[in-house]
């Protein structure tokens, strides 16, 4: 896994490199499509043209490398929710810490920057 | 003439909802933040609007990346709760006041803000946890009907802070030239310090929530000076959703009363907070 940076904006550019990886997650709001989805993920993958990279992302549920190739945090929370996984461990996987310490961090206070 | 009765700043979390839509508020986690809610709700439950006009932003729902509004406002009579991936919320469908939202359109386009027309619309949790925030027990029905104002936040770049001052200087004089007796309150959600994504997942800047939380009351054109950067260095990238605070300050009068506020970490990965203000009218 790769560590995750900390400056991910949804900007124009991004909006253009993760437009195949957001728009299958956003698909994620059909009860039919999360049928599909979960019967054949490689398949549904190729239907909405992701490249092999976004793919792999997808498939290994790689969160930090789907933000790496443009996909935002309010999309990939779909397909993390349809794993049964929630925000505290996504957050755990960005930080290094399993999603149990990340609810105590949170429960703390929060993590504080500057 | 409609008469704005009383402005409503909360965040939308949707494990709020969730916590009262799975009878979770007295649990441990949730007590302290719904305990808070309390004096709130029993000022809001004596003084029902007519129509409540929500500021809020969709999280790639009803909005997707094809288009991305930069503010956009319903139009419809009746708005369904979205399925987000997880199914819909077990809350009512929300009713519209086309008339008002027809009248705001046209005077709001005259005064310089070229806002997108939702005739459809699937309303998520950015609106609906609000309305479950001001009333948790709706029955077959909310107690009023919902105009949905629609703030882009999450593709950058977002409005300015100043420009969604600005928005709500105009929204409330377009909702104060209704031509009709009507009592309208006016929501402003999102919010507090979050941040979702990324190596800084789990920000909390609870010196900058206390500060926006005073500010937003008697110096609100200190907040809208700050930049978009300010706002995802203090708060957060989705601590950003404060601007649309900003355009329910901008709808109330110059003179306004605290009622009531309440400050909570955490929720989910989030700052949690309340403010509630009667507006005394007369601006």
């Amino acid at each position: 896994m790769t560590e995750a940076r900390d400056n991910y904006l949804n900007d124009l550019t991004a909006t253009r490199r993760g437009y195949a990886i957001n728009r299958l997650c956003a698909s994620l709001t059909d009860p039919d499509n999360r049928r599909r989805f979960t019967a054949d993920e490689a398949a549904y993958c190729d239907a909405h043209g992701l490249s092999p990279e976004q793919k792999r992302a997808i498939l290994d549920r790689d969160w930090t490398g789907m933000l790496d190739l443009g996909a935002s945090i309010f999309y990939t929370f779909k397909l993390a929710v349809l794993d049964g996984k929630s925000m505290q461990h996504l957050g755990g996987v960005f930080t290094g810490m399993s999603a149990e310490e990340f609810t105590a961090a949170l429960r703390a206070g929060g993590r504080r920057f500057g | 003439m409609a008469e704005i009765i009383w402005g409503l700043a909360t965040s939308h979390v949707p494990s709020i909802g969730a916590a009262m839509d799975h009878g979770k508020t007295a649990d441990p986690y949730w007590k302290p933040l719904f305990d808070g809610y309390g004096p709130a709700r029993a000022w809001m439950a004596e003084r029902t609007p007519d129509v409540a006009v929500i500021i809020y932003n969709d999280h790639a729902n009803a909005v997707g990346l094809d288009l991305v509004p930069t503010f956009g406002i319903g139009t419809a009579a009746s708005y369904e709760v979205a399925d987000e991936g997880w199914g819909r919320r077990p809350v009512p469908h929300v009713t519209g006041s086309p008339e008002l939202s027809a009248h705001l359109v046209g005077e709001l386009v005259d005064a310089g803000f070229d806002l997108a027309t939702f005739h459809r619309l699937d309303v998520d949790h950015g609106l609906t946890v609000p309305l479950s925030v001001y009333c948790p027990d709706p029955g077959e029905s909310w107690p009023c009907a919902v105009v949905p104002v629609l703030v882009n936040v999450i593709q950058y770049p977002q409005p300015t802070a100043a420009r969604c001052y600005a928005l709500g200087r105009a929204l409330g004089a377009a909702i104060r030239s209704f031509p009709r007796d009507m009592k309208v309150a006016v929501f402003g959600t999102g919010g507090m310090s979050h941040q979702l994504a990324g190596a800084r997942a789990g920000l909390i800047n609870s010196a900058f929530d206390r500060m926006f939380l005073q500010s937003i009351e008697s110096e609100p054109e200190k907040l809208a000076a700050l930049t978009r950067e300010d706002y995802i260095r203090e708060a957060g990238t989705e601590g950003m959703e404060l601007i649309m605070w900003l355009v329910m300050r901008g709808a109330l009068s110059d003179r306004i009363a605290r009622v009531h506020d309440t400050y909570h970490v955490p929720a989910s990965n989030t700052a949690a907070a309340l403010a509630l203000f009667e507006d005394l009218g007369g601006s």
